[in-house]
């Protein structure tokens, strides 16, 4: 599994529905988004970037190393903060300034 | 629906087509794309270098030189020779489109290697689709499947596929008709079978249905025995030449040993087998040395990442560890056919026409061009485009008769009509994924694949094509998914007797023939190329194409 998706922040709006490049999000009975098959799911972390409540966390399942972190991305604009939550609870912010490149 | 150019696939290829035709012309544009443009295919998440670009010091004749030698001297030179000489036009116009590039405070672009330099490319798609939406010419079609081209009397006229939102079955008729759709995923037993199945290197949505549709239809391909396989960062599969180029790092085995160079040139394939055959050895694992670098150089790798491969920074933080700390471990990936990397892919001329009239041919699914990356499938996309400008005719389109059409709307619709079956989807892609792995070199063996295995392979994937017709359809999402794996079994069918036809070991790891052990210079110097017809892959020889032939289609 790589993404979950908090039904109680989902605010129904569909745009993680759109962006996924594999179509695997989709809308329940109550008109939340949910993902069909988590295991599906390549981690590219459209969905994330779309949502504008942060109702989207993505995660590394057990078998590739993950620990029980995760992590989310809030947009503005420019910028992109990256939140990522260590295993114990440690959280880091990373601020991605897309109008810069990388350095390596 | 009728069109003057339909453009199957809007990733990089498609895109840059559709915005040159735009640009250059009043011809009508349609780009269908099975998921959104905005983040469609192997660039999603993103990129973040400009891997085709000449650099300082670097021509357009260094640049075919330098592939022609990374592939082992099989390439078609006159393809890559044209792409070289565009590659930094291009570059520069994906600048203007508002991609960062790293520039010196001369104002040059900083190199990360020869033919690299470094940009942030998160927004990679969204801004080419942004650049597109923009035009009043082109139309675009998210979430629309295309299935297979409509043919008339040999040569293309349209497409047919089928929407992901709604019940409805898309008939496009154009006068030119451009592939651009991804490479094939998804054909071996993946690194991280199970729950993390689709934590592969390249997109698990480019199922290779470009290349299908081509196979289907008669088109003549090349160069599949050429597969590719990533070295990789261990679990995550995520590049690793953005550490080992960024920093100019060494392979270290688990002895702390470099390796590399104990096996030969370290090409882009000997990398790989190197670190194959460590393991082998018993000297794994294999590792980037990154320990000891610096917290600035950390952080900014964490950022890279996160532009790119966001699972890999997730990974280091999620442990409170980084590259620092430990070295990184690599791997190599399932292998992939995909011709923007090795050369597999549509036997196509010097303006990307394939071997079927008015069908073009760009980006991934193009052979003979190894290497192009990013900024190559730009350029190729530039040509095609300048070509169909060039060459498109007025006049009327010629249409299928009802008959032939209503055959190919009842066959998209069948699956939803038959009885439940035995097999269910995800079992026949385990079953191909499996047979592949064992009996065609995959990851299990090694990549070595010998005749007989190819012999049981070819058999085990006829067999799950046969099981296709009884497999049910309750949703769209189900029927996008049969097509796929349909998809994926005619790549595996034309695969196979690549691997099979090429009597040499040309590529460590991507053609590793046990019967046939040895480079053989002396008769294989040619490309091997098939044209699908009443079931069978038949095979042909072609000789090589130099760098300053123009070459076109005499058949």
């Amino acid at each position: 599994m790589s993404i979950q998706i908090d039904k109680n922040k989902c605010i129904s709006c569909g745009k993680c529905c759109d962006i996924c490049p594999g179509n695997l999000i989709d809308k329940d009975d109550e008109n939340k988004a949910f993902i069909r098959l988590p295991e599906e799911c390549w981690g590219c972390t459209a969905c994330l970037k779309e949502c504008p409540v942060e109702a989207i966390k993505y995660y590394l399942a057990a078998d590739i190393g993950g620990k029980g972190g995760y992590m989310y991305s809030k947009n503005h604009g420019e910028y992109m903060d990256w939140y990522i939550v260590s295993a114990d609870h440690k959280k880091y912010c990373i601020k991605i300034n897309k109008k810069v490149s990388n350095a390596y | 629906m009728e069109t003057d150019v339909l453009i199957i696939g809007g990733g990089t290829a498609g895109c840059f087509s559709a915005l040159t035709i735009s640009e250059s012309s009043n011809l009508k544009v349609i780009i269908t794309d099975k998921a959104n443009i905005k983040r469609s295919g192997c660039l999603a998440a993103g990129v973040n270098a400009i891997n085709a670009y000449i650099g300082k010091g670097e021509t357009a004749e260094s640049f075919v030189d330098y592939v022609k030698r990374d592939a082992e001297g099989i390439i078609r030179e006159d393809l890559v020779y044209s792409i070289a000489k565009g590659l930094n036009q291009v570059t520069k116009r994906l600048e203007d489109l508002g991609i960062p590039i790293l520039k010196d405070e001369n104002g040059e672009y900083v190199q990360r290697g020869k033919r690299s330099i470094k940009i942030n490319g998160e927004n990679i798609k969204p801004i080419l689709a942004g650049a597109v939406t923009d035009k009043d010419n082109i139309a675009i079609l998210n979430n629309v499947n295309i299935v297979d081209y409509l043919v008339k009397e040999d040569c293309v006229i349209g497409a047919i596929g089928f929407s992901l939102k709604e019940n409805k079955i898309y008939e496009i008729y154009a006068k030119k008709i451009l592939c651009a759709t991804g490479g094939a995923s998804g054909l071996y037993k993946p690194n991280n079978p199970i729950f993390s199945r689709h934590k592969m290197w390249y997109s698990p949505f480019n199922t290779g249905a470009g290349y299908a549709m081509g196979i289907r239809a008669g088109a003549e391909m090349t160069s599949f025995e050429m597969r590719f396989i990533a070295l990789r960062c261990k679990d995550t599969i995520a590049p690793t030449g953005t550490i080992a180029q960024g920093i100019k790092t060494v392979q270290i085995n688990g002895k702390g040993e470099a390796y590399v160079e104990r096996y030969g040139k370290p090409t882009t394939h000997m990398r790989l087998y190197s670190t194959v055959m460590e393991n082998l050895k018993g000297n794994g694992p294999c590792f980037l040395r990154t320990e000891g670098i610096t917290d600035e150089q950390q952080k900014e790798f964490f950022k890279a990442y996160l532009n790119m491969a966001p699972a890999q920074t997730l990974k280091w933080l999620e442990g409170n560890t980084g590259p620092s700390h430990e070295n990184v471990e690599i791997e190599g990936t399932e292998p992939y056919i995909v011709g923007g990397h090795t050369a597999s892919g549509y036997w196509v001329d010097c303006h990307r026409r394939t071997t079927l009239k008015n069908l073009y041919a760009v980006g991934d699914v193009a052979g003979g061009s190894p290497k192009k990356y990013v900024s190559g499938c730009l350029v190729e996309g530039e040509i095609a485009a300048m070509s169909i400008i060039n060459t498109i005719e007025d006049g009327t389109i010629p249409k299928l008769d009802n008959e032939a059409i209503n055959e190919k709307i009842q066959y998209i619709s069948y699956f939803f009509d038959t009885p439940s079956s035995r097999h269910s989807i995800q079992e026949i892609e385990i079953a191909m994924q499996k047979i592949m792995d064992e009996y065609a070199g995959g990851i299990s063996k090694a990549y070595m694949y010998n005749k007989v295995k190819l012999d049981i392979a070819a058999k085990g994937i006829d067999e799950l094509l046969s099981l296709i017709d009884k497999v049910k359809a309750n949703d769209l999402y189900d029927l996008l998914s049969i097509f796929e794996i349909i998809d994926r079994l005619y790549v595996c069918k034309v695969l196979i007797k690549h691997l099979e036809a090429r009597k040499e070991t040309r590529w460590r790891c991507y053609q590793e023939n046990t019967d046939f052990p040895e480079k053989d210079d002396e008769n294989w110097m040619k490309y091997i190329n098939s044209v699908y017809r009443d079931g069978d892959v038949n095979i042909l020889f072609r000789q090589l194409v130099g760098r300053d032939k123009f070459y076109e289609h005499t058949n």
